[in-house]
This record gives C-alpha cells, structure tokens and sequence, in this order.
C-alpha cells in the first residue's frame, strides 16, 4: 500500500498538489469569465500531470511517468486548445445570469468540502488509514466531484458545463494517483483518450445548439418538458 | 468457434459502418446496416445458446462469453435486426436522404458498442464501451436537427456523462477494495472483483456500490435519474428509439447486475438489493405519474420504459432464482415489446403528422393492418395476458413476495394496475375516438409493419408456451447468479 509507506516529505509534497489542485476548482467556482475556466483547468491537469510523476518517484511505478507526460500533453495542452477553439467560435465571454452568485457558490463548494471530509474521513478510519494521504486524496477526489455538479447545476453556459464534467473527471483521476497508483495502464490511457473523444463530441454538438437552437445556455432548453 | 462467432458479431456492424463512411450512399448504407443486423442476430442466438455451457474467456480474458452477457447480446441482436428493417421504411419518410449514410453508419456503431458493453470482462473497459454508447448514440438522437432533438442530445449527454462518471468512482473504489486484497495491480475482471469480494471492506464495498448503482442507473434510466430518458427517446428516429429502449438500457442494466453478485459477495448484498428495489420502485411510480398525464405519444412510450426498467431493477432487486428468471425474460420482452411500440408510434406519428396524443385518432379503422398490432402490443407492454411480460412481471411479483419485499410488491402491483388504466385510456382515445372526424387511411409502408409482426409473434408464443430449451437455458441463468448470493 502506498498510503501507508509515504516518507513525511513524500507525504507532504503529495498533499501540496493535491490540495493545489482542489483550490484551482475553487477558482473555477468563483469565476464567472470563461477563459479562468479554461485556465484553471489546464492548471489543474498539469498539477495531476506532476502529481502522477512524483507518485511514480516515491512509490518507484515508472509506468506513471507515461501516464505523466501523457495527462501534461492530451489533459493540459490538447483540451484546452479545443475548448479555447470553441470559445473562440461562440461569441461568449462569461455567465450572464447566474443561478448562484460566484460568492455564495465559494461558500457551497466550501460545504462540499466538509461534507467529503466527513465522508473520508469515516472511510478512512474503517481502513485503519487515518491521518494518512488517503484521507486528503479521497476528500479531495469527492469534493472535486461534488464541485462538478455544483457546477453544473448553478452555471449554465454550455462550455461551464463541459468544464465542469472535466472537474469530476479530474477529481476521479487525481485520487486514482493516490489510491491505486498501480491501476493497469491501459485502462488509464484509455481513460485519457475517452475523455478526447468526449471533448470532440460536445464540440460538435455546441456547434449544433448554435445553429439550431440559438444560444448555448440550458436556461433556453426548455422545449422539452412532461 | 464460439471466438470466431464473437468476432464475427463485432466485425460485421463495424465493416458496415466504416464502408458506409467509404462510400457515402444512402441506398448501399441501408442495405450494408440491415445484412450486418442479420448476421448480429444470428450470431446472438447462436451464441446464447452456446453460452450455456458456462462462460468462456477469450483474448487475455479480456472478453467473456457468460449467460448474462450472451442474454443481453441477443436482446441487442434481435432489437438490431428489428429496428435495421424497420428503418428501411421509416427513414426514408425523414427527408435526410443526402446524410442517410451517416444514420447507417452511427447506427451499425452504435449496436457494436453496445454489444461490445455486453462481452467486456474488465470493470474499467465495460466502463469505457457504456461511455462510447453514448457518444455514438448522442449523435443519432439529435440526428433530425431540430431545436427539440438538438435540446434533447445535449440533455442526453451532459447527463448521462455525468451520471456516468459516479459509475467511473465507483469502479475505482472497488479496485482499490480489491487492492487490499490482490495488491496493487491486478486486472480488474469480473471474477476477480468477485473473488476479493469476501475481504472487501464493507463500508467501501457499500459506497463503491452505491456509486455504480448510481451511475449506471443513470444510464438505465431509473428514477429519480430518468431526466435524458423521455427526451432522448422521444426526438430520436423512431428505429434509434427502439434501440436506446429495447438495446442500449439493457447494456447498463447488465453492469448493475454484474456489480450486484460483487457486493452479494462482499456480504453487503442485502443493503445492496434494498437500494436496488428503492430505485425500482420509485421508476414505477415516476413512470405511472408521467403515463397517466402524457400529451406527446413518443414520451408515453418512454415513460413506460422507465417503467419496465423499474421492474428489471425490482426483479434483481428482490434476487433469488425466480427474481432473477423474472427479470432476464422481462428484458426479452420488454425488448421485443417496447420495439413494437415504438415502430407502432413512429408510423402513426409519421403518417399523422403529429406527436401529440389528441392529434392522433381513429387508428382502429384508418390503420386496418398496423392498428392491431400496435393495439395488441399495447395491451402486451402493459403486462395483460396472454403476452409474454404478463408472465414475467408475474414471475417477479412472486419473487418479491417469497423473498420478503412485501412493501414493494404491494407498491409494484398497485402501480402496474394504475399503468395499465392510465396507458390504455390514451389508446382508447386514438383508435376509438369521435367518428366524425378525418377518415383518411395511414399510409404505412410494408417495411415499417413487418418488424411490428417479427416483435409480436414470439412475444405471443412465448407468453403460452415455452420450449423445454429455454426453460433449461434459464435455470441455469439463475443457478449461475443465485449461487453467489448470501
């Protein structure tokens, strides 16, 4: 197990990207512009990049640095350029109405983060792993979860929407690095490449909601309803 | 044999696919989809009848042949073929001609991810091929490009991506339960998980289940995460209606199952199953809400999937050898029924010019070919003998009994009835509504009636008699998903 065998500096290093990276959610959560969505993102990907490195270092898994160039190139470089391209298109700087004030949804995102601690913190103790990374790594992992759906229920700009499935895919894969550094690498990488697939897609259908519907925010979705 | 029959279910909709995006012709593409739907068909009942000999792993043990799979294969391989003959008729009506071959060739995509969904051995890339079912069908769904069908991918895609991902942590937390166990790495099989299940921590098993359950819930459609359902199945073409209903919710419904013998395994089946029912039961009463009060007749029918997916989940839920028998042979019908139905709707939607119930009437006398059959699978769909669901649905009501869910029965049968009133008043009113009005025949074309027949037919037979084969087949399904339970 390589929660248990951390050295303190290994341990702390681990912590400090980590909780890096939950604070770049927190930006994205009390942002209204999306170009800081698209920063944060790729800030938050190349903090996983370096997260995946160091485990690979500490708990000696070279098949992670792979997995660490591969999250600093597809995650940080080749998403945000197709995210910054459909920005570009749309004609949308930032949320117009918003359903929660940037404020009050830093204040939700923080109760998000007590509720995971919670959650982890009981987690980790019926595990006997107390006081270890684990319990960062999964309060983390949950509350990067939680701040995705926050996200994507109080913002509705199509493109805040996306970012925000990327936080919960983010949050998923950092605690992976953690918890299961030694997850075969192929499914990882297919992981990596889904998530690509994924991006592409919702390109596309932006593309759509421009041209068929006429706006990219959900508020205007509402011809479906019964 | 059984590798080459695998091999050759997934090459033939992936052949077809990648020529029609070669060639680019609507009429190639139409007949390149319906003969890979034919050898898919075949090649699933072949298989599920060869999968009884207990499951068979193939290339690295990354593909499996068990019954559960091979069960939800020929669901997938019949609605295939089905909705294949069906679209022959109802695409053309569409007026898309020019991007025809781009339906062919998503469709053909989107029956091979399901089917490779079905055969996946590993958590994590069954995971991966649910994921690509949805991308591949987002773009069917919004395939007419109207505001609606637009509305309804986006809906479709945001929701289930992000259902999905809770099922991705889940996943992910039962690697890690298994890791305390197996170390490390380990390939993250069915089996494998199964096997560690006995030392999984009980509280991380409890939550990694509640995850997937969560998750792939999402994806099957059960209430309160129906919300893309209605919408999706409603502004797709009538043949990707069928397939999402009859195909693609089965594809989910497999991993609850799978994930189900995991957490019986870790001894925490019973909290499991409770949850399994509490969903079940909650997509009951959404669904008879939502039939009772319809206005658009394409939601109707999707109402009443969410339904037949409450009663799947109930019948796993409730477990044992007849819940469980229950719940495989509903998935049959419910395929080969809710098909029917959609067909049915699609034609008379098409012909009528509306998807409004009150704007449809007098089918009885202007659709004297399709208007019984559709007329039949309705009072089939809503569990009336003597079609085949009224035995599955039956079947599981005794299981939830024998197996002490007595509160859900009650609530499962009072529903059922409550179903069964609401959905055939709204028939009624379609074929035996004021005479005075339009009596102009609906014009349906042969292709767009025969899969109706093909859907029916055994649903009728099945539902009086059963070959001493199937009854064979599905003691041993049961036997193989009982035997693990607590």
């Amino acid at each position: 197990m390589l929660v248990t065998s951390l050295t303190p500096f290994a341990a702390s290093i681990i912590s400090l990207l980590a909780i890096v990276s939950l604070m770049l959610a927190f930006v994205m959560l009390g942002s209204r512009w999306l170009n800081n969505y698209l920063y944060a993102i790729a800030a938050e990907s190349w903090v996983i990049a370096a997260l995946s490195a160091a485990v690979g270092v500490v708990g000696h898994y070279p098949e992670l640095y792979v997995i660490a160039a591969l999250t600093a190139l597809f995650r940080g470089v080749v998403l945000p350029w197709l995210i910054w391209r459909i920005i570009r298109r749309l004609n949308v700087a930032r949320e117009i109405h918003e359903i929660l004030q940037p404020s009050s949804a830093l204040v939700a995102g923080a109760l998000c983060v007590i509720f995971s601690l919670t959650v982890a913190y009981h987690v980790g103790q019926s595990l006997g792993l107390a006081g270890t990374v684990a319990v960062l790594a999964l309060t983390v992992m949950l509350s990067m979860k939680l701040i995705g759906f926050l996200m994507l229920a109080v913002r509705h700009e199509a493109l805040s929407q996306i970012l925000g499935l990327l936080v919960l895919e983010n949050g998923i894969f950092l605690g992976a690095q953690i918890l299961v550094p030694g997850m075969p690498m192929l499914i990882e990488i297919v992981i990596l490449f889904d998530l690509l697939i994924v991006v592409a897609c919702f390109g596309m259908l932006v593309q759509y909601l421009v041209a068929h519907v006429g706006s990219t925010s959900s508020l205007d979705l509402k011809r479906l309803v019964g | 044999m059984t590798a080459a029959l695998i091999l050759i279910m997934m090459l033939a909709p992936a052949i077809a696919a990648a020529t029609c995006v070669v060639v680019r012709r609507a009429q190639l593409a139409e007949i390149l989809n319906l003969a890979a739907s034919l050898i898919v068909a075949v090649t699933a009942v072949t298989l599920t009848v060869l999968s009884a000999d207990g499951p068979r792993y193939f290339w690295n043990h990354y593909i499996v042949l068990d019954l559960t799979g091979a069960w939800v294969i020929l669901c997938t391989g019949l609605v295939y073929l089905l909705a294949s003959i069906f679209s022959v008729g109802y695409m053309r009506l569409v007026g898309e001609n020019d991007r025809l071959w781009v339906f062919y060739a998503l469709f053909a995509g989107f029956a091979l991810t399901i089917l490779l969904s079905a055969v996946m051995n590993n958590a994590g890339l069954y995971w991966i091929a649910i994921e690509l079912t949805t991308l591949v069908s987002t773009f069917l769904v919004g395939f007419e490009r109207g505001p609606e069908s637009i509305e309804a991918a986006w809906k479709y895609i945001i929701i289930v991506s992000a259902g999905i991902s809770l099922a991705l942590l889940g996943t992910l937390f039962f690697y890690w339960a298994g890791s305390f166990v197996l170390g490390p790495t380990y390939d993250m099989t069915w089996e494998a998980l199964r096997a560690a299940a006995p030392k999984m921590n009980p509280a991380l098993a409890v939550l990694a289940f509640l995850l997937v359950l969560v998750g792939y819930g999402t994806k099957v459609g059960l209430a309160p995460m129906h919300a893309w359902l209605p919408d999706a199945h409603s502004e797709s073409p009538a043949p990707i209606s069928a397939m999402l209903s009859g195909a693609l919710l089965n594809g989910a419904m497999l991993g609850i199952v799978r994930y189900l013998t995991i957490a019986d395994a870790a001894t925490v089946g019973s909290l499991a199953r409770t949850a399994l029912v509490a969903f079940g039961v909650a997509s009951l009463l959404v669904g008879a809400l939502f039939i009772v009060r319809q206005e658009g007749i394409k939601r109707l029918m999707a109402y009443s999937s969410v339904e037949h997916m409450g009663v799947i989940a109930l019948g796993f839920g409730f477990g044992g050898p007849l819940g469980i028998a229950g719940a495989f042979y509903h998935m049959l019908n419910h395929s080969l029924n809710k098909s029917a139905m959609f067909f049915g709707a699609g034609n008379v939607m098409r012909a009528c010019g509306s998807k409004e119930i009150a704007a449809i009437h007098g089918v009885w006398r202007r659709a004297p070919v399709m208007g019984p059959l559709w007329l039949a699978g309705a009072v089939a769909i809503t569990g009336a003998p003597p079609f085949g669901l009224f035995l599955s649905e039956l079947v599981i009501l005794r299981a939830g009994l024998e197996r002490g869910f007595a509160w859900a029965t009650a609530a499962m049968a009072a529903l059922l009835i409550v179903i069964f009133i609401g959905f055939l008043n709204h028939f009624r009113g379609m074929y035996f509504g004021d005479a005075e009005s339009d009596a102009s025949p609906l014009k349906v074309s042969a292709w767009c009636i025969a899969p109706m027949w093909l859907a029916l037919a055994p649903l009728l037979v099945l539902g009086l008699w059963w070959p001493s084969g199937l009854w064979a087949h599905f003691v041993a399904v049961a036997h193989a998903l009982a035997g693990v339970q607590p």
